[in-house]
């Protein structure tokens, strides 16, 4: 049985910085309101020039570097983002274009915050089921273009930047288990509901959160699904050596991590710098710890994320 | 046994942060105990998980005090 496991990391974060401090002098806000309910210090955000696909591609290179794999050996490329470059071509596509290669399947995938899950989980079952055997998976997003600036709920949360993995076939796992959720029936609690039509944006196209509401929904979610991918697995939570989640708010990350009985040592928490980035957060957050040097090969990590939709997953598996 | 009073004590006094002799029957959790609204959304799933319930968003809303926690557990555990 073919399985897939992760053969290299990279990430990019736009060079900006925007402290909390630089938000406090344009909205009615404090460093301490934030960080006591948020956790969050900072956030990159990519200058105007700057797509998805440009921050896509930077990640994408260093992951292909990592894991010494050239562009061209790449057979699969999935992008999770909810802030694509257009409406299309898909920005995996204009991804591929920027990595100069051409002929390989290219395709976005959307789930907003969880997308690196759709998009990770997607991308194993290409290579276990034989369609791929090195899959280059893509979380990107410029969150910056869809906050309204004047909201001080909501702005101060996101941030910019991309993370990305190369996945390659394996005679040894690799990803050992993953679990995906959805439930449209939370669709009202986190969302951008514009559209395009009539040559003109329609409805409102900044971001909107019922925050206590996502709260309490993605800390159930959260321990709920990563209790399962375990319990499916047949592995305890003393088994896990990292949980790499979603970086929204670190509150949730705290509560989730109670409830799963992991202390915050074996938590990797990028928030603090880097702010929600959606998409991007976890192979941010991956990256992070792969190269500093806590997740070494043959340990045991559990990424998990959630966002609108409301859409959530789990991946456990052996680095 | 602890009775429920002094359960929904503890567990307030733990999810706020503060000490259970601050915690009064008619204390308020945002003006008397300094909660914000995620530590009210925290405590509100640390009863249901005490109390094994699910509180309905529209009941959570009306718990602002220890006393209204109380009568909450009470009503629905005679039910």
């Amino acid at each position: 049985m073919a399985y897939s496991r992760i053969l290299g990391t990279g990430s990019y974060l736009p060079p900006t910085v925007l402290s909390n401090a630089m938000l406090a002098e344009r909205i009615d806000t404090s460093d301490e309101w934030i960080v006591s309910r948020t956790g969050i210090r900072a956030r990159h955000i990519a200058d105007e020039q700057e797509t998805t696909s440009d921050l896509a591609c930077k990640a994408a290179q260093a992951a292909l570097a990592d894991a010494g794999v050239a562009a061209d050996e790449i057979d699969l490329i999935v992008v999770a983002t909810t802030t694509p470059d257009m409406v299309f071509p898909s920005t995996a596509c204009l991804l591929q274009e920027k990595l100069g290669v051409h002929g390989c399947a290219a395709f976005d995938v959307q789930a907003v915050c969880a997308g690196f899950m759709y998009a990770l989980i997607t991308a194993n079952n290409y290579i276990k089921s034989g369609m791929a055997k090195k899959a280059l998976v893509v979380g990107a997003e410029v969150m910056s273009r869809i906050l309204d600036w004047q909201d001080r709920r909501t702005c101060v949360l996101f941030g910019d930047g991309a993370g990305a993995v190369v996945l390659g076939e394996s005679d040894e796992p690799g990803i050992l288990h993953a679990k995906l959720a959805a439930d449209g029936r939370y669709k009202d609690i986190l969302n951008t509901p514009a559209q395009i039509a009539d040559g003109k944006i329609q409805g409102m196209p900044y971001l909107h959160m019922d925050g206590p509401a996502v709260f309490k929904f993605a800390v159930k979610a959260l321990s709920d699904i990563a209790e399962k991918t375990l319990g499916e697995a047949g592995m305890s939570k003393d088994q896990v050596d990292w949980l790499v989640p979603h970086q929204a708010n670190l509150r949730i990350i705290e509560s989730t991590a109670k409830h799963l009985g992991l202390p915050m040592e074996r938590v990797v928490v990028t928030l603090p710098e880097q702010g929600n980035t959606s998409a991007a957060s976890i192979p941010l957050a991956l990256d992070v710890a792969v190269r500093d040097g806590r997740i070494q090969r043959g340990q045991t990590v559990m990424l998990e994320g959630i966002g609108g939709g409301f859409a959530w997953g789990a991946v456990l598996l052996t680095f | 046994m602890e009775n429920i009073e002094q359960r929904v004590k503890k567990i307030v006094a733990e999810q706020l942060g503060v000490n259970e002799a601050e915690v009064k029957i008619e204390s308020s959790f945002v003006d008397d105990l300094g909660a914000d609204s995620l530590d009210t959304v925290e405590l509100v799933m640390a009863l249901e998980e005490e109390f094994e319930c699910e509180i309905p968003d529209e009941e959570a809303e009306k718990i602002t005090t220890v006393q209204q926690a109380i009568d909450f557990v009470n009503a629905h555990l005679n039910k």
